[in-house]
């Protein structure tokens, strides 16, 4: 059989997987390597101006008056715009969704207009020849403020004594109600009911390179280019297009290399689109690079949450009933187009995911304050909903006095379950739920760990294993975002083209933030057409270039854009084909592609090498019959219908040690074992889940953007905003179950959350398993040495 | 007017004068006069490690530096030492096991490695990770990067 013929996981049918689930390194780290990328800021333009923006110093104030008679003069300066002015070239926007039933927001500025709703909130715009000449600027407008009440405490937001947006009524941006009915009944009659508030700090994404664009506007043309840290090209083109009124077909949005995205760089920020209306203001190119110190301020944050859980269970220990109480706060505005609602909704749907349980409660507000905005942040809502989940899971074990993997036994969803129908109304259409323990419980050696562990205690070491089981929305659908009237595409495409000297070109919509989504196109392609992997070159990341998609977000890049390369591959592969069944003067039914030939499909015999076959089709069709025309540049696109989303299951454990007389917790190892369809190429995936879980890490044990009473942030640095650095890391050991979506023919699911979707849960039960013997437990992330201690009564 | 003062440097090997202002930090006279953009900018405040370039062979912060500081230095960046093939080891290691995905740090990341390196002695897991510690990851998880120096430097 051929390299190409897929589909790879068809019952028992053998197939030569070409490069599918090799770890092949990926090609376009080499740039990388040799600090020869091209991220946005390392771009040079002639005439380049540079931005940099005054920000609110308030939470909440009425801008009375701003001063730019100082700032004008400066050496260097070009201009300083204003709110208005800005808005005469970029109309406002408002983030809701239809199918979010009620969720509101106020109409949001480039430039906020009479009044700053965030410190941090950008009110006016320097632009002069160097950045440092626009800071300086910056620092000579003159301000003048009336403070306004301020909202930062979730819970008094959601009061309403004060409101932030009178002309909404209320604090509330979205509310969800849920309810199979039965719920009360279930808790009535429960054995045990186990009820607990768990806490969750607002963090944000601490990309290593700043969001970054550089907007270029064609006076003559009325065109704009926009080099652009973004994750979705083609959304940013209608949005550019739609608010700045530049026809779509002039708009070019170009992503070359991006220094982490994390769902931070899929958002519309207002800064940027400042810049953006700035460049058609000045008819030039205009540069926006946000600082570290603006990046706290401005990246989206994400994950503030208090949410309280309740739980029903028999004697048996069979999980009867959840009730979920879901609070969470997302700033003064909803953010575009995705809207800050999508977290929230998640821990409606995802809550109590992996369990048979039929019977689910659930009540959720999103409320504004007076913080920087709040929206998708990689895993949205797993993390939440996972460490609900599993915490209350693991009391209601501990309640029964049952070991937390045999009580996830006696209640995961049976492997032959699917398709099911979870009570929240998502649907799975295969997981793997108890293979997944049993291999976690296998090559973490679980019943060693927890001999060792009561060995360990006997001698005051205080050791903790915390399981964390998961389900993850993967490759979804239009109905994550289409369904509610935004522009964003859930469709990618490929296009193939089969260069004359034999190489293969392939462009696809999919964008590359790191993750190897290039690396994966190129293997499935080559894999796909039947050439070497090094005959393949991948372009992403250009709406002037690549087919029409959603780009890269949801765990949708391998699952989505990899499937249109795999048709598109075949599709390219069938016409080379058709031209070499001419040339070669024999059926083409006799004929395949293998190792950059065509070969005599039974006896493997070379009968032509490619790059004869670009020669004739490109150089000499004259000697192909008169009724023939070679078609060697292909397009696919593929869009995942059959369910709302692919999910994706696994599993995690922690292994960690507390000290009980300083609250320090000593990550001692780190295990995943995770289904997500077919493995594209396993190094990738595993560096995916391992970079995943550490970020998953940082949310449980070191990251929270702080605020004070008054709304300022108070640690927006990287020397008060601590992340995961290499020491504190542990080793993390991957494992793969593979159960292949049946709705494409790649087979592959997402997997690009997985990590940071089950971490925070995972350390969180090591953590509360190592304390149990002190009879403590903790609730409210991160779990910072003094929140330790102060479950354990010593500060 | 800022202020300016003359420097005359060794970059990669290459004598550089220039009149710079007396305010600009290392790593933005690489970028901006030079034109050696694979130096990055992730915090300007020392702690991320993606500026870490090599002034007369330490390792430093190219955000903590002054250019008018590496007045008569020699300072090696990412692009020289790429050229020269001094890093070429922990390249090919790093691109085997994936030991980079977005690849903001990497620069900075090598260069602290090969500091490592270059002490030739054996060197536990801990000892690699502590080393680094300073280098600013949000990718990897760190382990594929430990691993790729452990290689270099334990064979």
């Amino acid at each position: 059989m051929g390299k190409a013929e897929l589909p790879l996981h068809t019952p028992g049918t053998q197939v030569d997987k070409g490069y599918i689930g090799q770890s092949v390194p990926r090609p376009n780290a080499q740039r990388l390597l040799q600090g020869r990328g091209a991220f946005t800021d390392d771009l040079r333009f002639p005439r380049l101006a540079h931005v940099a923006f005054f920000r609110s110093p308030y939470a909440h104030a009425r801008i009375k008056r701003l001063d730019f008679s100082q700032a004008i003069k400066q050496p260097g300066v070009i201009a300083v715009f204003d709110g208005p002015t800005v808005a005469e070239y970029c109309t406002p926007w408002v983030a809701v969704l239809a199918h979010l039933k009620g969720i509101k927001s106020p109409p949001q500025h480039a430039i906020a207009i009479g009044r700053a709703c965030w410190q941090g909130e950008a009110c006016a715009a320097v632009i002069a020849e160097s950045r440092s000449q626009a800071e300086d600027a910056v620092q000579l407008i003159e301000a003048e403020w009336e403070e306004l009440p301020v909202v930062v405490d979730m819970e008094d937001s959601l009061k309403n004594t004060k409101t932030i947006h009178p002309e909404l009524g209320d604090n509330i941006c979205f509310k969800r109600e849920h309810d199979t009915g039965g719920v009360d009944e279930a808790f009535a009659g429960a054995d045990v009911v186990v009820e607990e508030t768990f806490h969750f700090g607002r963090h944000t994404g601490v990309c290593p390179e700043g969001r970054a664009i550089v907007a270029d506007y064609n006076a003559a043309e009325h065109s704009l280019t926009v080099y652009h840290a973004t994750q979705a090209p083609h959304m940013m083109q209608d949005i550019f297009s739609r608010h700045l009124n530049i026809p779509e077909a002039n708009v070019r949005v170009i992503a070359k290399d991006i220094g982490g995205s994390y769902g931070i760089k899929v958002h519309v920020y207002a800064d940027e689109m400042a810049t953006a209306a700035i460049s058609v203001i000045l008819r030039r190119p205009v540069k926006f690079v946000a600082d570290r110190l603006e990046s706290f301020l401005s990246d989206i944050h994400a994950r503030e949450h208090r949410a309280k859980v309740r739980l029903a269970v028999s004697k048996a220990g069979q999980i009867l009933a959840f009730e979920l109480d879901d609070l969470t706060a997302i700033g003064p505005y909803s953010v575009y187009p995705r809207t800050s609602g999508i977290e929230g909704n998640q821990v409606v749907n995802l809550t109590g995911g992996p369990y048979k349980h039929q019977k689910y409660k659930a009540r959720m507000h999103v409320v504004f304050t007076n913080k920087n905005v709040c929206c998708q942040y990689r895993a949205v809502g797993h993390p939440i909903a996972v460490a609900l989940t599993e915490g209350i899971v693991d009391l209601a074990a501990q309640k029964l006095g049952m070991d937390p993997a045999e009580f996830r036994r006696k209640n995961l969803i049976a492997d032959d379950a699917y398709p099911y129908t979870f009570p929240s109304g998502i649907k799975f259409e295969k997981l793997s739920h108890h293979k997944a323990l049993d291999l976690l419980l296998k090559i973490t050696q679980y019943s060693k760990l927890r001999e060792e562990q009561a060995q360990l205690r006997k001698k005051k070491i205080y050791r903790g294993i915390g399981l964390a089981a998961m389900i993850e929305v993967t490759n979804p659908s239009p109905a994550f975002y289409g369904v509610g009237g935004a522009r964003i595409s859930a469709q990618d495409g490929a296009t193939l083209r089969f260069e004359p000297t034999g190489m293969v070109t392939v462009m696809c919509s999919v964008t590359e933030q790191g993750q190897g989504t290039e690396g994966i196109f190129a293997q499935i392609a080559a894999s796909a057409v039947g050439v070497s992997i090094e005959k393949v070159r991948v372009i992403t990341g250009d709406t002037g270039v690549t087919p029409y998609g959603g780009g890269t977000w949801a765990s949708r890049g391998a699952g989505i854009g990899g499937e249109a390369v795999l048709l598109a591959g075949r599709a390219l592969r069938s016409n080379m084909l058709d031209v070499a069944a001419h040339v070669l003067k024999l059926e083409k039914a006799e004929l395949d592609i293998k190792d950059n030939r065509i070969i005599n499909k039974l006896t493997s015999e070379p009968k032509l090498p490619l790059e004869e076959l670009g020669r004739v089709a490109y150089f000499r069709p004259d000697t192909l019959p008169l009724d023939f025309q070679s078609e060697l540049t292909v397009t696919r696109h593929y869009t995942p219908r059959q369910y709302g989303f692919t999910f994706t299951n696994g599993i995690q454990a922690s292994l960690v040690e507390v000290d009980p007389d300083t609250g320090f917790v000593k990550l001692l190892k780190h295990w995943c074992v995770e289904d997500s369809g077919t493995v594209i190429n396993p190094m990738l995936v595993d560096e995916q889940i391992r970079g995943g879980v550490v970020q998953g890490i940082g949310a449980a044990l070191y990251e929270e953007c702080l605020y004070g009473p008054d709304g300022q942030l108070l640690n927006g640095n990287m020397a008060d905003y601590l992340v995961p650095m290499s020491g504190e890391m542990p080793d993390i050991v991957c494992a793969h179950i593979e159960t292949p979506t049946l709705q494409s023919q790649l087979g592959a699911k997402g997997v690009g959350e997985a990590g940071t979707a089950g971490a925070p849960a995972a350390v969180m039960n090591a953590i509360n398993d190592a304390l149990a013997p002190l009879n403590a437990r903790v609730t409210r992330m991160p779990f910072t040495p003094e929140r330790i201690l102060k479950v354990l009564g010593k500060v | 007017m800022e202020q300016t003062l003359n420097v005359t440097l060794t970059v990669n090997g290459a004598q550089v004068t220039r009149n710079v202002p007396a305010r600009q930090h290392l790593v933005d006279f690489l970028r901006e006069e030079l034109g050696l953009t694979g130096s990055h900018i992730g915090c300007e405040h020392g702690v991320c490690g993606a500026c870490t370039i090599r002034v007369d062979g330490e390792i430093v912060r190219g955000c903590l530096m002054l250019a008018v500081q590496a007045d008569g230095c020699r300072v090696d960046t990412i692009e020289g030492l790429s050229d020269s093939k001094e890093l070429e080891k922990l390249q090919k290691a790093f691109h085997e096991k994936n030991a980079l995905q977005c690849g903001f740090c990497t620069p900075g990341m090598l260069m602290a490695a090969q500091d490592l390196v270059r002490q030739g002695k054996k060197i536990s897991r801990e000892q690699i990770r502590n080393h680094i510690s300073g280098n600013y990851c949000r990718c990897t998880g760190y382990q594929a990067i430990v691993d790729a120096i452990e290689e270099v430097i334990n064979g």
